[in-house]
């Protein structure tokens, strides 16, 4: 066979290309939903832990300190249990065990990847927020914010600007980690490429265009990342 | 003198590398006396495994027929849906995996004569609303990717109707989960996976019938000349209907 013809074959008869197109918009809808819960548990998480290390020392009241250090060992544990086990296992345990009488998959899809997702970027905003200095802190303390305050007002805004390319890094490691999608019978791009495969027992074509679109994709992300980063700066000069 | 040696032992690490890959393809093509199997050790009675050791019908079949050409059988495990791409490219030397004769697989790869044929069943949840093949129609079907039951399934009712899962156990689990309303897949693991789920059944009506042989790299005459006359050796001799016998009991 030609090249043409075998390009014929993989994308263009039975319109195969659909598997493609549909599988990219099922591969962007988990990554967009995943990525939002993902930074909505890991600021909370991130918070905790931050709030916890920070306070816990110079806290008198039992009560404070037991509040502080039960939040943080709940979130101690979810960070164990999230980080310790892979993503594949963890969707398959939350399509076949833990949402059994759940129908959409694509629903359980997002819960997987973005609790996944979270614990990481737990960390990673934890370690923003740590990194900016302590007397940052105690300037915002001073000129009369409160804890809370000083927080949303000084350190988080720093530390965004500190994280943002390891955060970038995580989203895109999402982005190819829900490649795995297809053990729950999801079709995303990485499967809509292997149903071709079968259909056509040709592995050259659908992987490379699989490939090539993920690359695309990530290029643009990294593009707009970089963009954002540089409008970030302009506070510097 | 230290960038001399740092810029050598770079280079001695890459042609090391390379020898390395290198040596991976060669071995393999070298030892003439090992037959290499691509299966997917998920699909028993036809292979799968026990004790770390992958076993089964074919595996059963192809250990007698390389006993008449004078081989080693080493089966390599590996998901389903690559299973025919290993033998089509060579990377090994045969595909066994209660393959069928299509077709569309006939433009990949050679086929041997078939060694045995087996019906794609229709499972369902016992009581359930479907109790025919017609009763199909509109229905969420759960398939093995890639399989003949996958084809099949998509081209009557529609990617819409098709769950594509890795293996037959997911595609049961999610039978018992009513996540899909029924599971079409090989005739003999339906039986194997409904005797290890309690409240699922077979319906009497089959899908389809159809035919398992053994895939080659297309051109490989020689070693399919020997492989067709051993099958036909085990075939008229009553072996294969004797291992047969022993994993299917009806």
């Amino acid at each position: 066979m030609t090249f043409k013809e075998r390009f014929f074959l993989n994308f263009i008869k039975d319109s195969r290309w659909h598997y493609l197109t549909d599988g990219l918009i099922v591969t962007l809808e988990v990554t967009f939903f995943a990525v939002l819960l993902g930074i909505l548990i890991g600021v909370i998480v991130a918070a905790v832990r931050s709030t916890h290390d920070k306070l816990i020392g110079n806290t008198k009241s039992k009560f404070s300190k037991f509040i502080l250090k039960f939040f943080n060992s709940i979130a101690n544990v979810y960070l164990t249990v999230i980080r310790g086990t892979p993503v594949t296992v963890q969707l398959m345990i939350a399509y076949y065990i833990i949402f059994v009488t759940s129908n959409n998959k694509i629903l359980v899809a997002v819960l997987a990847f973005g609790i996944n997702s979270g614990a990481y970027v737990a960390e990673i905003v934890r370690s923003g927020i740590m990194s900016v200095d302590e007397g940052q802190f105690e300037a915002g303390r001073s000129l009369g914010f409160n804890y809370v305050q000083t927080m949303f007002h000084i350190v988080l805004p720093q530390a965004f600007k500190n994280v943002l390319p390891a955060l970038a890094n995580e989203f895109i490691v999402l982005l190819k980690e829900t490649s795995v999608s297809g053990y729950v019978a999801l079709q995303d791009l990485t499967r809509g490429g292997d149903i071709i495969r079968g259909r056509t027992y040709d592995a050259f074509f659908p992987l490379l265009a699989v490939a090539g679109i993920y690359l695309i994709m990530v290029m643009a992300f990294t593009k707009l990342v970089s963009l954002l980063e540089r409008r970030l700066r302009k506070s510097e000069r | 003198m230290k960038k001399f040696l740092k810029l050598s032992s770079i280079i001695l690490a890459l042609v090391m590398t390379v020898c390395c890959f290198a040596g991976c393809s060669s071995n393999d093509a070298e030892k003439s006396n090992v037959l290499t199997m691509a299966t997917s050790a998920d699909f028993p009675p036809y292979e799968y495994y026990e004790n770390d050791e992958i076993v089964g019908i074919d595996i059963e079949i192809m250990n007698a027929v390389c006993e008449i050409i004078g081989m080693e059988l080493e089966p390599q495990d590996m998901s389903f849906d690559s299973v025919i791409g290993a033998a089509q490219t060579g990377k090994t030397d045969i595909a066994m995996s209660g393959i069928t004769i299509t077709e569309d697989r006939k433009n990949m790869v050679d086929f041997t004569i078939p060694y045995t044929s087996t019906a794609q069943s229709i499972i369902v949840v016992s009581g359930g609303e479907i109790s025919e093949k017609a009763d199909l129609e509109g229905k969420k079907i759960g398939v093995q990717i890639n399989t003949t039951g996958d084809t099949q399934v998509t081209e009557e009712f529609g990617d819409d109707a098709v769950d594509r899962f890795q293996n037959g156990a997911l595609a049961v689990e999610s039978l018992k989960n009513g996540k899909v309303d029924c599971v079409v897949i090989d005739g003999e693991v339906a039986k194997a996976l409904v005797a290890a789920n309690d409240g699922l059944e077979i319906i009497a009506d089959a899908y389809s019938i159809e035919e398992y042989a053994i895939a080659l790299k297309k051109g490989n005459t020689e070693l399919l000349d020997k492989i067709n006359s051993a099958l036909e050796q085990l075939l008229a001799d009553g072996t294969i209907d004797t291992i047969m016998d022993k994993y299917i009991e009806e």
